[in-house]
């Protein structure tokens, strides 16, 4: 294979992966993202529009939370401005906006509290660089708070573990509750609180969705693979984001599931009610309101009678459900104590490869050369397996069990310290294009990097989010939109399901292709 | 009256480092933690936190990893004032402890490696372009108070000799609440003044990142999400969610 960046143009990439720009002031500070329209705002509890009194609100909120949740607290607390974060953020190396620099981001709200709540803020000001609270610091908050995808790729970086998402999820919450919502976030949570899902997508026209996939799956393997939806009953429910029915190359992903539990010879199902493993709240930093996307799932495992709940792929809705389902929705008492719960789908594929149950031809994947992106949340939020670090090695075993071909990026821009794709947080919007662009700077390099020395002509990720970013952003860098796959795309390929190939008496018509 | 002068500074930076500190640490005890929020890859296991922490707490293993400059000072800063501050046990004990005694060249040193990391960070603070732009004018003076320690702990030694035996009087008095005579050299002064106003501020600053570490979720908590349900205090307030499914909202 060629390697894939015959088009690329060199000047858009950095010379290394970690080039750190010099400071640009105010670089990013026209990009601006949509704000949530009142019915938005209200469906999730918040105020519609911003409030009269909204700084009293602000300093309000920020004490309560402080009061509410430890991290915030000790956070806004410890910091030494060592600056040891300072050149780990994507969107500073991308947009070099110094204010995209961790403790920069965090001084945004970190000097307001001093300000209110601290001794040395409210009597000498000036010394520790407090500040009174004004509309243009909360335009200011919600412009870069906008441009953080609370990936923790900083944390990882600072000697006292000091998160910059719970700051931003905590400054979104504040704005939040003074009436300025993102309408990307807010939209998609009030849509998935009427339908069960991001796309606002019914369970009829998801029923459909899916015949026409098994179609598909039917006509390429000649064997019968059902995409159940609502089956009461069945052992496992698949939770898996709702891009998975509809996204290229998210779909290639959902097929891949789809043969490995029929391989697996289990019962399974999805849920209309919820049909979305995504969970925005995160994003907005409203537990509220995560709480009550995640009580979904619990209720539908309830009503279906499932055993078992397995997630697809998808990075933030995977911290939710490894990090926070138990904590959000359990106790679940009612399914099967011998599964993790709830159990990742690259967990699940792992043990039917290890125990030999899957047949696979790795061959059919070789005209790729893969590398792997470590999608963030996944990386720094989460667990697969039951050895430290097993997110990183589950995923890259699954994808040497069907792919003969594979080299990892330079070693700082994966595992714990892999970069956000650009898109995570609730940037994943078209408004926000060219900080996503921006942001995906370091990986673009880092992946051009394996292309040029190795021949790497594929990506394989995790994460929905990850996956419509790079599909997006990677033609910008020069690279095909299809050169992110799912790693279920992989293994869709390399399995072989029984009666595919040797029984052609039964389907003669179905010819498969490989 | 300096003498009288700087018991009561000592009694008052003594009572707020104790008390104010106290109370911090006490806050963060008592917040809630929200959510499971280790940074992972997380120890699964409390003995592996640790570990973890004691290899953060001993050898600033993620300052290392990120940023081997700062990394260097910083050790250089914190282990020389380690040795330090145990070089002067000696000035509040009576017999001195042997391994105090044991220390006390090494403690002479230590100072030296304690004023080159002060240095380094500083200079970094004014020449590091993104240094510069996070620092607020009480991070320069938080360091410049600590050289203006070392330095004039050292002219004691070095330029203006000091009566240590008159000093060591002063303090083990201090100790009983009997105020002796203070030398009033100037250096001794400073230097005591100094570390009276470092104590002073310890609790109102970032300082408190010394504390702090060990209250940080991030760091703190064992990755076990799955196998054990985690709800914090706060959280067991919320109104409950109905368990079924509203048939209304199908559709």
């Amino acid at each position: 294979m060629a390697p894939l960046d015959k088009k690329a143009d060199d000047d858009k990439f950095m010379d290394n992966p970690f080039v750190i720009p010099p400071l640009e002031c105010g670089a990013s500070l026209d990009t601006d993202t949509f704000k949530a329209y009142p019915e938005h705002n209200e469906a999730l509890g918040f105020p519609g529009e911003l409030l009269d009194n909204w700084k009293e609100v602000a300093i309000a909120k920020m004490g309560e939370l402080a009061k509410r949740n430890r991290a915030f607290q000790v956070y806004l607390d410890t910091c030494v401005k060592c600056g040891a974060c300072t050149d780990k953020c994507q969107y500073f190396l991308g947009t070099a906006d110094p204010k995209n620099m961790p403790v920069a981001r965090q001084d945004l709200l970190r000097s307001v509290y001093r300000r209110y709540y601290t001794f040395a803020g409210k009597y000498f000001p000036w010394l520790v660089g407090a500040r009174d609270l004004t509309k243009e610091v909360l335009d200011e908050w919600y412009t870069y708070y906008h441009q953080c995808s609370q990936c923790r790729r900083c944390s990882v970086a600072c000697p006292y573990g000091i998160d910059t998402a719970e700051i931003s999820m905590a400054a979104r919450e504040i704005l939040d509750s003074v009436g300025v919502g993102q309408k990307y976030c807010n939209e998609i949570i009030a849509k998935l609180k009427k339908t069960g899902n991001n796309l606002g997508l019914n369970p009829k026209a998801l029923a459909a969705t899916l015949e026409d996939l098994e179609e598909d799956l039917e006509d390429e393997t000649g064997v019968a693979v059902k995409i159940p939806l609502d089956v009461k009953g069945a052992d496992i429910l698949l939770i898996t984001p709702s891009a998975d029915f509809f996204a290229e190359p998210h779909i290639d992903g959902l097929l891949g599931y789809a043969k490995v539990f029929h391989s697996a010879g289990v019962s399974w199902t999805l849920s209309s009610y919820a049909s979305e493993a995504a969970n925005f709240g995160m994003f907005i930093g409203s537990y509220e309101n995560m709480r009550e996307v995640s009580w979904r799932i619990r209720q539908a495992a309830k009503d279906l009678g499932v055993k078992r709940i397995i997630f697809g792929e998808c990075g933030h809705a995977w911290r939710v459900a490894y990090s926070f389902l138990n904590t959000l929705a359990g106790p679940f008492d009612f399914l099967d104590q011998n599964y993790p719960i709830p159990q990742h789908i690259l967990e699940f594929t792992l043990d039917e490869i290890e125990s030999g149950r899957l047949k696979i031809d790795k061959s059919r994947n070789d005209e790729f050369v893969m590398t792997y992106h470590d999608s963030c949340n996944v990386a720094r939020g989460s667990a697969m397996g039951d050895k430290e670090g097993g997110q990183f090695d589950v995923p890259r075993a699954v994808i040497k069990a069907v792919c003969n071909n594979f080299h990892d990026m330079e070693r700082d821009t994966i595992r714990e310290n892999t970069f956000c794709c650009g898109g995570g947080g609730g940037l994943l919007t078209d408004d926000l294009m060219d900080l996503r662009i921006k942001g995906a700077k370091p990986r673009m390099t880092a992946l051009k990097q394996v292309s040029d020395n190795h021949g790497v002509n594929k990506m394989a990720a995790i994460c929905a989010i990850c996956k419509t970013q790079f599909a997006k952003v990677m033609p910008k860098y020069g690279f095909e939109m299809d050169t992110i796959m799912s790693v279920h795309q992989l293994v869709a390929n390399a399995v072989i399901l029984d009666g595919q190939e040797s029984d052609e008496a039964e389907e003669p018509t179905a010819e498969e292709t490989p | 009256m300096i003498s009288t002068v700087y018991a009561v500074l000592f009694y008052v930076a003594t009572v707020l480092l104790i008390v104010g500190t106290g109370m911090k640490v006490l806050k963060y005890a008592r917040t809630p933690i929200l959510l499971k929020i280790p940074v992972s890859p997380a120890p699964r296991t409390k003995r592996g936190v640790v570990l973890r922490m004691l290899r953060e707490v001993l050898f600033f293993e993620s300052l290392f990893k990120s940023n081997k400059w700062i990394w260097i000072f910083a050790y250089l800063f914190h282990y020389g004032m380690a040795l330090v501050l145990l070089r002067h046990l000696r000035y509040f004990t009576d017999p001195v402890w042997w391994w105090v005694a044991l220390i006390q060249p090494f403690g002479i040193l230590a100072g030296f490696a304690m004023f080159a990391g002060l240095g380094g960070l500083m200079a970094r603070r004014i020449f590091q372009p993104r240094i510069r732009y996070i620092s607020n004018p009480s991070d320069y003076l938080m360091l410049a108070l600590l050289m203006l320690i070392v330095f004039s702990g050292y002219s004691m030694k070095f330029l203006a000799h000091t009566d240590i035996i008159a000093l060591k009087a002063y303090m083990l008095g201090l100790m009983r609440f009997q105020i002796g005579d203070l030398p009033t050299t100037l250096p001794l002064l400073v230097h005591l003044a100094s570390v009276a106003t470092l104590m002073i501020i310890f609790p109102i600053s970032k300082l408190m990142h010394a504390p702090g570490l060990f209250f940080a979720p991030s760091r703190t908590m064992v990755d076990n999400a799955r196998d054990k349900r985690f709800v914090s205090k706060w959280a067991r307030n919320l109104p409950p969610l109905p368990e079924g499914i509203p048939t209304s909202e199908e559709g």
